[in-house]
């Protein structure tokens, strides 16, 4: 047999190491998320995740969580994207303080935010009557998408819906004073949680710092409102959905200024007549440089919303 | 098992196109695709028979690398550069429908953008039939979750839809280049009828003629083609359309689809 020229049988030897190495990381990894509580306020912690999409490499730890440590007990507030990330993030509060969890909060239906629900005790789980509705219906496609996402470090993830619902407004819990502030437009009900003895603002998904905003199920127009209505709210620090802690409103603003550019971005393209390849061929400008995945999330946002501005952009009832 | 992968993916990296433009703008012609899917023989043999076939850079198949939405991939097919164009089939290999839409561009130009529903990751192409009978290539690849063939239409989910099917939207924008844009969508569930308990059910035919009666375009959409399709089309500069634009056609059921519109 003709010996192969050096580079092909280099090609091979590269091709053999492509396909053996999704097995070699499976086996390295030991699916700890190294959870870190970090301590913000008097007795106000966040773990905050990376600003990355999903992958098997962080497993799905690219979200913020955080919790309150009262008198009494403990308020979580979301709980991460698998029961892993449930199970650690329980042992990381168990490593500041021994009282119990006593509210266990769903900011929103996206799975980043509940799938480690089943960590917690099933009574403490609650959310906006909306957004247990939607959990209910949709858990079971969005757990699908987060396997095949996130890989193994789902192992056992199922859904624990919040069954108590949650009213705006002000609410004692564990020895903590919260005030419920019911939004929406990133979804069709984001809640917002403010602690009031420290004015730290959990701002949910409606905030994201240094990361582009994600739109799956969004309302342009309804989240712009509610940013408009947050900054409005007196806070002394926001903790983002997804990004780093600030000590001020600048990420609600950013997140408004890109919202902004996208929602004029797809009208005024749905009525110069462009079409949904051309829209995505269009550069996110260079002001927008400084935000994680922003060309990603941009061709995302404009396969998902493009569409309801075409419709509208074409005079149509539906 | 590996070994047999490690063989196909060899064939599928020698068999990617050479990097850079080529000297001159004849077709690349040739047999191995430059796709590498494993589907073309099969698909050669069912599409296109004793024809000939030539794969040809000149045929530009725009789709996203990566599609998100399986259910509404955007997928641009531009043909303008071969003159004599006759026909355009849309092939998804790896669909449980291959064939996905079919055109004639008529006194349109040759090109064509909509989206279409992909069950898995898949190349898409486009064969165009000039007037000589020869068969020109091109195609994309697109990465997807998929499974958006067997999902029954948010439309067939719906109560009230019925009473918007096939209504019509579309209008005219004037280019900088002086051709005229149409852009038309038609509320229609396009359901593939491989969901459970949800008959097949899309738009057949869809005919754009000018005022006098000339045929711009000719569109026959098939089962893979999106919910509410989509279709965004351009007429030369120098085609005088003064008259409204005529949109005809009808779906598998007989439901007929009517509209004019304004230059
Ligand atoms: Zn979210």
């Amino acid at each position: 047999m003709k010996r192969l020229p050096m580079p092909t049988s280099g090609l091979l030897r590269l091709m053999l190491l492509m396909l053996l190495t999704p097995f070699s990381f499976a086996g390295a990894a030991d699916f700890d998320y190294r959870l870190e509580s970090r301590r913000i306020a008097d007795g106000v912690y966040v773990l905050i995740g990376r600003t990355e999409d999903f992958s098997p490499d962080n497993g799905g730890n690219v979200v913020n969580s955080g919790f309150l440590v009262g008198a009494q007990g403990v308020v979580v507030i979301d709980t991460g994207p698998s029961r892993r990330y449930g199970e650690q993030m329980r042992a990381a509060i168990a490593r500041i303080t021994p009282l119990p969890v006593v509210l266990t909060i769903n900011s929103h239906k996206h799975p980043d935010h509940f799938l480690g629900n089943q960590a917690f005790p099933p009574e403490t789980l609650a959310a906006l009557p909306e957004t247990i509705r939607a959990i209910e219906v949709q858990a079971p496609a969005f757990i699908e998408r987060m396997y095949k996402l996130n890989g193994a470090w789902m192992g056992a993830t199922e859904l624990a819906a919040p069954r108590r619902a949650l009213a705006p407004g002000r609410l004692e819990a564990g020895g903590r004073e919260l005030e419920l502030i019911a939004l929406d437009g990133h979804t069709e009900s984001d809640l917002v949680v403010l602690d009031r003895a420290t004015g730290t603002l959990f701002a949910a998904d409606l905030v994201f710092n240094g990361r582009a905003p994600t739109t799956p199920h969004a309302n342009l127009k309804h989240w712009l409102a509610s940013l408009d209505r947050l900054e409005q709210q007196s806070f002394t620090q926001v903790v983002p959905g997804h990004g780093p802690v600030a000590p001020d409103a600048a990420p609600i603003r950013e997140t408004r200024r890109y919202l902004h550019w996208l929602d004029q971005t797809l009208r005024e393209g749905a009525e110069q007549g462009l079409d949904m390849s051309e829209m995505l061929a269009q550069p996110v400008p260079d002001t927008f440089s400084g935000l994680a995945l922003s060309s990603q999330e941009y061709r995302r946002s404009v396969t998902r919303l493009y569409p309801e501005a075409e419709r509208i952009a074409l005079d149509m009832r539906r | 098992m590996q070994k047999m992968a490690l063989i196909v993916s060899a064939a599928m990296l020698l068999a990617l196109p050479p990097i850079g433009g080529l000297a001159d703008d004849s077709p690349r012609a040739g047999m191995a695709d430059p796709l590498g899917s494993p589907r073309w023989e099969n698909l050669r043999r069912a599409f296109f028979g004793d024809a000939e076939v030539v794969f040809d850079d000149r045929v530009k198949v725009n789709a996203p690398a990566v599609a998100d939405e399986p259910l509404n991939v955007p997928v641009a097919v531009d043909a303008s550069a071969l003159t004599g164009v006759e026909e355009v089939l849309v092939l998804v290999d790896f669909n449980p429908i291959v064939r996905a839409l079919r055109f004639e561009p008529g006194e349109a130009r040759a090109s064509l953008a909509f989206r279409l529903k992909l069950n898995e990751s898949t190349p898409i192409r486009a064969a165009v039939r000039t007037a000589d009978g020869v068969w020109h290539l091109g195609g994309a690849r697109v990465t997807t979750s998929g499974g958006a063939c067997t999902q029954p239409s948010a439309g067939s989910g719906a109560s009230d839809w019925q009473q918007d099917l096939n209504q019509v939207g579309s209008r005219l924008w004037q280019r900088p280049d002086g051709s005229l844009r149409l852009r038309l969508r038609i509320v229609h569930p396009m359901d593939t009828g491989l969901a459970k308990g949800i008959p097949v059910f899309y738009i057949e035919t869809l005919e754009i003629t000018a005022g006098d009666g000339r045929s711009l375009m000719r569109i026959e959409p098939a089962e893979p083609v999106a919910e509410n399709p989509v279709f965004t089309l351009d007429i030369p500069p120098g085609l005088s359309v003064d008259s409204p634009l005529r949109i005809a056609g009808r779906d598998n059921n007989g439901n007929l689809i009517h509209a004019e519109t304004m230059p």
